[in-house]
């Protein structure tokens, strides 16, 4: 729609408009990439430069020293390496056959490039992505899937970010469904789902941390019963992790739900009226009317959550503090963590590490789901 | 258009299939009010009833006391206005701004088609890149970005033009949106250092900047998905009648959107409203929000859950009633353009 709009005005504004009309767009769209540049530009040149050097603080204040890629090499092969990619073992039955499937999937994505005569550019990228998805699977497979492996603070965060937006969009989407229905009460419960969203991270995270309390909280009745009272989520790493991980469905499952209600709400109403009366089962109208409506929604919604939650710091701060020992330690929270150390320019590195490994995951989202949906429609 | 108006749903669920829904609902509500509730009669604990185990039910097995509520709005009041106003007043403010600007390059990026050269992209990058090697040298920052201005200006004029590769609003698009992507704890020392150059630290100006900025890549993204869903035929009428662009927008687009404008606006709020990295940095006594508050009572002696929780309450009664007022609003106007467009 916007392109059929653009190519209809455009011509029509340029020939016949005063000035103040040929410079509308620019006032439009230059004022939020100008606020947009000032805060992100230097900053990110900065950091850039940081994560190349060592700051060292001395008396007479701060004392900068270019160092080359040290920091990197810190991380990726150096002293650093067993907190970013953990402790690398051989995979078991279930690590191997992931990575058997992706291995499978990524080759055959460029062997098709390649079939069909792709430009260069394609095929280049289709390699590029296989290799990384490939050794990410490894890492994953080698550490998380392994009984001896111990997964540093990179796969966690892809945990979390998996098991997360996973989670929170089905939930949200279930929920969402329900109250869209003609239920007596609907706006209660569309409000109370709200609330979580609503309360400061760092508010959710000392509250989880109450809730957690084996002794004081007000689940201990449950842990008695269940003969764990003397059981601390500090010290054991998958206990925390989930403690984690239930904290963050939590507070985001409201987001996926609200935007999928609206989604939900929005769609044409005739073609469902046409499907009852026709007779077709409620999962029949899901699959072929509502699921093809919210699917673009539920597109973005991913990106955007996707986005947010590889940046996941206040819960494993507050609620762990990343323990026991590093096993619910996110990028971001390792980054603040050495940050606060004052190794400055190690904390840059992290960050820009993380960023590549986001933009990574985006770019591939987004090329894989527009090569998807240009080839089913 | 008249669908998302409606107010009745087309699905009657049979009795078996309400009941059902109404106990998923009903599961899930209860796991979101317990923990609100668990916070709600802590604020009500003395120190006693938090540290001596679960205590649920206030005059049946504890007593409730109001000393964390004497504490926050008494002893200590005067703090807590002036945090609790910096909030109000820093996200009511950041939000209009980044609602405001972010709307207007919403509908440009729905409308307009840009072609920005990557030749004068690179031509920027490059002088921004030499602005920061020249004041890392030791030129006085004022006298580089001057430098870097002009290099750009003229580059620009000579240079730039010879290429022509251009990129178009999904680009754009895809650029102010992976402005979130680095976490707030990279960018947190240069922003610092930006503000105490321009010595705006502890000041609203510092933190409503920063806010606009992180903020406008979800309202961008938001808004564009609703332009696309209002007709442009209404829009063509008005520029036949001689309308301005900016006439249209305000007085033809703009109050079409209105539930999309308020959603985005209450997710925005929020969003500034309960932030906290940044605001510890850039503040440090007159400019403080809440959110800094609610960490400081983990002291020395442990957390100080009874005066968190008064202060977690004290932060989410506002938002939460205007999230009952703006509620019709939310459901229907949250991105409803991606789904028509």
């Amino acid at each position: 729609m916007s392109a059929i709009a653009s190519s209809v005005n455009i011509p029509a504004v340029r020939a016949r408009a005063p000035l103040s009309e040929r410079l509308a767009p620019a006032a439009f769209l230059l004022p939020a990439v100008l606020v947009v540049l000032f805060v992100s530009i230097f900053p990110l040149i900065l950091s850039l430069f940081l994560s190349l050097s060592r700051l060292r603080f001395e008396a007479g204040g701060l004392k900068v020293q270019f160092v080359a890629l040290d920091n990197y090499r810190k991380l990726l092969f150096g002293s650093e390496q067993k907190v970013l990619f953990g402790t690398v073992a051989s995979p078991s039955l279930v690590g191997w056959i992931v990575l058997a499937v992706v291995v499978l999937l990524t080759s055959a994505a460029v062997y098709r490039a390649i079939r069909d005569a792709r430009s260069v550019r394609v095929i280049a990228g289709r390699a590029i992505a296989a290799v990384v998805l490939i050794g990410l699977t490894y890492l994953v497979a080698a550490s998380l899937l392994s009984p001896e492996g111990r997964p540093g603070t990179l796969v966690v965060t892809m945990l979390y970010v998996a098991v997360g937006i996973t989670v929170q969009y089905l939930l949200g989407l279930v929920l969402a469904l329900l109250c869209a229905q003609q239920l007596p009460g609907r706006r209660f419960f569309r409000v109370v789902f709200l609330l979580p969203m609503m309360i400061t991270p760092v508010g959710v995270g000392y509250l989880f941390r109450m809730l957690a309390d084996t002794n004081k909280g007000p689940l201990e009745p449950l842990w008695v019963a269940l003969g764990m009272q003397d059981f601390a989520w500090s010290n054991n790493a998958w206990g925390a992790r989930i403690a984690v991980m239930i904290g963050d469905v939590w507070q985001w499952t409201p987001f996926m739900f609200i935007v999928l209600l609206a989604a939900i709400e929005a769609q044409e109403i005739e073609p469902i009226e046409a499907a009852i009366v026709d007779g077709a089962s409620s999962w029949d109208i899901f699959r072929h009317i509502t699921l093809p409506a919210i699917l673009p929604v539920s597109t973005t919604l991913i990106l955007i959550r996707m986005i947010e939650a590889f940046k996941i710091i206040d819960l494993p701060n507050i609620l762990t503090n990343g323990g026991p020992g590093t096993a619910t330690e996110t990028m971001t929270l390792y980054a603040y963590r050495i940050w606060r150390a004052l190794d400055i320019g190690g904390s840059a590195a992290i960050a820009y590490l993380l960023l590549f490994l986001v933009t990574f995951f985006a770019m591939l989202y987004v090329r894989v789901l527009r090569s998807h949906v240009s080839a089913t429609a | 258009m008249k669908s998302f108006f409606r107010s009745v749903s087309p699905f009657k669920p049979s009795p078996f299939r309400m009941m059902i829904s109404y106990l998923i609902l009903g599961v899930w509500a209860f796991i979101i009010l317990f923990p609100l509730y668990w916070l709600f009669i802590t604020a009500f604990k003395l120190p006693a009833a938090v540290n001596n185990g679960p205590f649920y039910l206030p005059f049946v097995d504890f007593q409730p006391s109001l000393h964390a509520w004497d504490y926050v709005l008494g002893e200590v009041g005067n703090d807590t206005i002036r945090l609790f106003t910096n909030t109000v007043g820093v996200s009511l403010i950041s939000a209009t701004l980044a609602l405001v600007i972010g709307s207007g390059a919403a509908y440009a990026l729905t409308r307009f088609q840009f072609r920005p050269k990557v030749g004068t992209i690179f031509v920027f990058i490059g002088c921004v890149l030499l602005a920061v090697v020249l004041t890392v040298l030791g030129v006085p920052w004022v006298l580089a970005v001057a430098i870097a201005a002009a290099l750009f200006v003229i580059s620009l004029l000579t240079i730039a033009r010879r290429f022509e590769r251009a990129l178009a609003n999904s680009d754009i698009a895809f650029w102010l949106i992976s402005q979130r992507i680095m976490p707030p704890v990279a960018v947190v020392i240069p922003i610092y250092i930006v503000f105490q150059q321009l010595r705006l630290l502890d000041t609203w100006i510092a933190l409503i900047i920063t806010y606009v900025a992180t903020n406008l890549p979800i309202v961008v993204w938001l808004m564009r998905d609703y332009f696309m869903s209002i007709p442009y035929e209404l829009e063509e009428s008005a520029q036949i009648d001689g309308a301005s662009r900016f006439r249209i927008f305000s007085q033809i687009v703009l109050p079409l959107s209105v539930p999309g404008l308020v959603a985005t606006f209450l997710f925005v709020l929020v969003f500034c409203w309960n932030e906290y990295l940044l605001a510890l940095f850039l503040t440090n006594a007159r400019a403080q929000t809440m959110p800094l508050a609610v960490v400081a009572q983990n002291a020395t002696r442990g957390p100080q859950w009874w005066y968190m929780s008064v202060l977690v309450l004290i932060m989410i009664v506002p938002v939460i009633i205007m999230a009952i007022v703006l509620e019709r609003y939310i459901a229907r106007g949250l991105l409803v353009g991606a789904v028509k467009g």
